[in-house]
């Protein structure tokens, strides 16, 4: 589904005027579209939050990374800079309790249990969904429901208007020497199938000032060695078979050499550490249903991961410091959903996983360096009932983990049996509000790293596991005579458990850490969000969101800590964003704010680990124009205005103000 | 519905108006001061300075203070003192001594030697030391260690030893030793240093380097064990010195070497994380960890350096040391004989320092910065 903005009726119908009754059915099109998307923001048993089309075009966005900051109940550990590392939190559970899918399947690095969600570029996705607890339908692999909380990124859907192709081809320049070509390619094969093609190479030499003061010193310097170049070529095929059953197949390849900056020390600005990574994969569905009750999805993937890291800063017998790591993934999956009458469906799915981790060349572990094996099996029993008002959502999770190990100690076998429940309920028939409430437990298995790595790794740890309660209320109306044309809202409040947290503490010997089981939060939160558009005079379609988050997450793991019932790190109390778009006729105007509370970045909630509350202001101009059958965008952005010096984490300064132009041709 | 839309605005321009003046002005982070002990102003140790490390990357390093002429403990005193110096201290601060009349800080991440005045802590200088590990003074110069001589260079992968002159704070000397030094210790005019090998598993190093000061060479190597870190000189011209294993199947252990024939004299076959030597006694504590209760066992030991046999004594007899998490820094005070310890707990959250009696009893405790490990008395 493509969001149609005012702004291309307008160039289309370019040489007639148009009138005021012409206006306000483009207007009134865009309110019903705005609102048929927000509905499953509304009626979701489980909270989801969504950024789609050309909402998600017009954030001042680079990656999903940058995008995810908008939603509500995310924290995004953000290490500065194009190609810095950005990983996300969701409802302080921690980043791995996040799973992140890719066109329906799941995007993992068994190493270290973390997706680097910078790495993924916005030119080619065209959804972003994030969902707590699990996507509310009980239709899907058994990997959907084994996270705490799930980022759905779905690739562009082609919309062919006219003619068997339809591609894009963009450039992006600006601050940090980013040098950003891409193109974006579909073709129709036949009537049934099309074929797609996406490839984008960034350049960006990452330099940016930025500036620490304590009010008697300040200094201002300059961010080196977070240069990055990084290339990424995809294509896939869609179709329908004649049996109405439709595939998909995807490759993709992502290439990146970067350099990693330090931390910012006394005495000690650069660096000189440099990673590269290459990732290879290929994911193929296929989806039929055989008759009206029964339908079947079949899932597979199988993925390569390069990771190379490089420390001239360490000598060793070898010579400089130098890591090698190979990920192997293999994944298979089958989903199987029957009606039995219309108000009750069931489902069953079943998902097979083959991790391994091998190290060629490797000086920071190579002793007593384990290569695993992990094989995993997920069986999910599921179960929904569905009325005009209420709809129910039953899960059972089973999950069956294997390691086996070359040398040393395995982990061993793990056996878990995890529920899920969701609920969604419109108590007045006719009136738009809507009750809804999960409660959900899962847990998130010990990475390689925390099992394995030499002297840190502990092959006895256990999952960390995380129990879930939520319940919120939302509603939403159409007025679409009013200026006020359109507004939703979503107010959820929840209480979350985590235990036996995978925590690193000092080891076997004072030098070292180690990890274990050790920790136990409980947070409390409240989310709000709403969204609202406006049909201002002089035809400007005005669309606003605003989120806000609250957070009490305290560490409760035992009561004789310093830090007992105290906030853990890095988690403000109060954040937020706003978005704001106003658009009219070839012109679009976008405003961002986030705003993020005051917060430690270290567990003692004491001056010395205190920081200060940050907010960037970004704002945007999109120019959209014809020329012969292409449409072309001029866009000009302008991130963190008010050039407000800040850290995400202690001692990783983030850009001040910078740029970004983009130009963009269909073809 | 114009009242929902003038609700709205103003929620949002309220919304707006309150974040964007939530930003407060930087100050320098102000020492926190407790009072602990009677005053004494005729002590005649003035006080000690402790040196808290800081997590790495943290940029965390921090200063104490105990003032035992007016009993105040002064928690972080660095800031307040040296507000000018772009991010303070520095990260990991690995060392501290005193020589004269100044505080040299050994602060490792960020590449320097901090030189304070001792009186009013006060900043001298810096002399920028890639990799700088432990200090030592003999005769006007200071030794720092370093775990690589070049940094950068595939074919260097030992460590060194520079020597500082005092008046110019200029490095005057430098001699190469093994990979990865530790600890140092003068007795005579030589310098032995514990050489640990630790960035090239399981090949750690095995031998204490011997340097004669008059030429700066590298005399000789006495064969130890492996993966040397503690290094003390006792008053008798032996040299205690811990090899810490290979943290799974080779235990740790102490050795005593006799400098007088530069060879190991003794060997316990115990572990020593870390030790004091006042006088005729050697104060001592081992941490090790098991995976598999997933508790650490501390044991605390007293030696005596003069025939080099343990002591039947304790020197917590309160039952303290149950409280003790980590033990990670220990010294003894040379005129009181009273003992300090500190915790750094799980090296992510403010440490504790205890003091306790000659008879081992606790005094007081007070809470420092992250993970206190080393320090440094004051005359």
């Amino acid at each position: 589904m493509q969001i149609l903005c005012a702004g291309n009726l307008y160039a289309q119908s370019a040489t007639n005027k148009a009138t005021t009754d012409t206006v306000k059915k483009v207007a009134l099109k865009e309110v019903a579209i705005h609102a048929e998307r927000l509905s499953s923001r509304n009626t979701s048993a489980s909270p989801v939050q969504i950024l789609k089309g050309a909402e998600l075009e017009k954030l001042n966005s680079l990656s999903v990374a940058d995008a995810i900051r908008f939603f509500s109940g995310v924290q995004i550990k953000d290490y500065g800079g194009v190609g810095g590392l950005k990983t996300i939190n969701v409802r302080s559970l921690g980043t791995n309790h996040t799973a992140v899918f890719y066109d329906g399947i799941e995007f993992g690095n068994s190493q270290n249990g973390q997706v680097d969600l910078g790495k993924f570029s916005l030119d080619n996705i065209g959804e972003i969904d994030l969902y707590s607890a699990q996507k509310s339908t009980i239709f899907q692999p058994a990997k959907g429901f084994s996270a705490g909380s799930s980022i759905y990124l779905t690739a562009k859907m082609p919309s062919f208007d006219d003619g068997r192709s339809n591609g894009k081809v963009s450039f992006k320049a600006g601050s940090f020497g980013l040098l950003n070509p891409s193109i974006f390619w579909q073709y129709k094969l036949s009537d049934k199938i099309y074929s797609t093609f996406s490839s984008e190479i960034i350049h960006a030499d990452g330099r940016y000032k930025f500036r620490y003061t304590n009010g008697v010193y300040d200094t201002t310097a300059v961010r080196h060695n977070g240069d990055i170049d990084a290339q990424r070529i995809e294509a896939g095929l869609n179709g329908k078979l004649k049996d109405t059953s439709t595939f998909a197949v995807k490759g993709y390849l992502y290439n990146s050499n970067r350099g990693l900056p330090a931390a910012i020390v006394n005495n000690k600005f650069d660096s000189k550490q440099r990673e590269w990574d290459r990732n290879e994969f290929v994911q193929a569905s296929y989806n039929k249903a055989f008759n009206p009750r029964y339908s079947l999805q079949l899932n597979a993937k199988y993925s390569d991961d390069y990771t190379h890291y490089f420390d001239p800063e360490i000598t060793n017998l070898r010579g400089l410091l130098d890591d090698k790591y190979y990920e192997h993934e293999f994944y298979f999956s089958v989903a199987n959903r029957y009606h039995i009458n219309h108000w009750w469906d069931v489902a069953a799915s079943a998902d097979y996983q083959r991790n391994t981790l091998d190290a060629l060349q490797n000086d920071t572990a190579q002793y007593r360096f384990v290569r695993p094996v992990r094989n995993t099996f997920l069986a999910v029993l599921a179960t929904s009932v569905h009325f005009d008002r209420f709809n129910a959502q039953a899960s059972l999770l089973g999950t069956f983990v294997n390691d086996t190990v070359d040398t040393l100690v395995a982990a061993g076998k793990k056996k878990e049996y995890t529920p899920a429940l969701l609920l969604s309920w419109q108590p007045i028939e006719n009136s738009p509000v809507r009750i809804r409430g999960f409660y959900k437990s899962i847990f998130r298995l010990p990475t390689f790293n925390d099992l394995y790595f030499t002297f840190i790794g502990n092959a006895l740890l256990r999952p960390e596991f995380a129990k879930q309660y939520d319940l919120g209320f939302t509603y939403s109306k159409s007025h679409p005579d009013n200026v006020l044309a359109f507004y939703a809202v979503q107010i959820d409040g929840y209480y979350n458990q985590v235990r036996d947290k995978i925590v690193a503490i000092p080891g076997q010997n004072l030098d070292r850490w180690t990890m274990y089981n050790l920790g136990k939060v409980h947070i409390k939160g409240l989310e709000v969000n709403a969204q609202a558009t406006w049909l201002l005079p002089a035809s400007i379609v005005l669309n606003t969101g605003i989120s806000y988050t609250y957070q009490n997450a305290k560490d409760v793991t035992d009561v004789t800590d310093f830090n007992y019932n105290q906030q853990i790190p890095y988690t403000p109390v109060n954040s937020g964003s706003l978005l704001v778009n106003a658009e009219r006729g070839r012109f679009s105007v976008n405003y961002s704010f986030i705003y993020t509370g005051e917060r430690y970045n270290e567990k003692a909630n004491i001056p010395e680990n205190y920081m200060q509350p940050w907010y960037t202001h970004d704002a945007g101009v999109t120019y959209t124009a014809n020329w012969d059958k292409h449409k072309i965008k001029l866009t000009g952005e302008v991130s963190n205005l008010a050039n407000q010096r800040y850290d995400v984490i202690l001692n990783f300064p983030m850009p001040g103000r910078n740029y970004r132009f983009t130009i963009s041709s269909t073809f | 519905m114009k009242n929902t839309k003038i609700t709205i605005y103003l929620f949002a321009g309220c919304l707006l108006l309150a974040i964007s003046s939530c930003r407060k002005d930087e100050k320098p982070i102000p020492e926190v001061v407790s009072t602990l002990t009677t005053p004494d102003p005729t002590a005649t140790v003035k006080g000690f300075y402790l040196l808290n490390e800081g997590n790495m990357n943290s940029n965390k390093a921090s200063l104490d203070y105990l003032d035992y002429t007016t009993g105040q403990y002064h928690k972080n005193i660095y800031n307040q003192l040296n507000p000018e110096i772009t991010k303070g201290l520095g990260d990991v601060g690995n060392d501290i001594g005193i020589y004269g009349s100044k505080v040299y800080v050994v602060v490792n991440v960020s590449n320097k030697v901090e030189v304070l005045d001792k009186k009013s802590g006060k900043r001298i200088t810096q002399i920028n030391i890639a990799n700088c590990r432990y200090v030592t003074f003999h005769n006007g110069k200071v030794y720092v260690s370093a775990y690589l001589g070049t940094v950068g260079d595939p074919k260097a992968p030992n460590g060194a030893v520079d020597e500082i002159d005092t008046t110019s704070f200029a490095i005057t000397r430098k001699v190469t030793v093994g990979r990865q030094p530790e600890e140092m210790a003068i007795v005579g005019e030589k310098l032995y240093v514990a050489n640990s090998g630790g960035y090239s598993p399981p090949n750690y190093e095995r031998t204490v380097s011997v340097i004669d000061l008059a030429s700066f060479t590298e005399m000789k190597r006495i064969d130890v064990a492996i993966n040397l870190d503690r290094l003390k000189a006792d008053k008798y011209g032996d040299i205690y010195v811990t090899s810490r294993g290979d943290y799974y199947t080779i235990p740790s252990k102490l050795f005593v070497i006799d400098t007088n024939t530069d060879t190991v004299k003794k060997e316990f076959d115990f572990g020593v994380s870390n030790l004091w030597i006042d006088d005729d006694t050697a104060y001592m504590y081992s941490y090790e960890f098991s995976y598999i209760t997933g508790k650490n066992i501390t044991t605390y030991t007293m030696l005596n350096v003069k025939d080099e046999t343990v002591i039947n004594s304790k020197f917590i007899t309160d039952g303290t040391e149950t409280q003790i998490k980590v033990p990670y820094g220990i010294a003894v005070n040379p005129v009181t004989k009273e003992v300090l310890v500190t915790d750094a707990k799980d090296y992510v959250t403010p440490g504790t320092l205890y003091c306790f009696s000659p008879s081992g009893k606790k005094e007081w405790s007070v809470t420092t910065g992250d993970i206190p490990g080393h320090f440094a008395f004051a005359y």
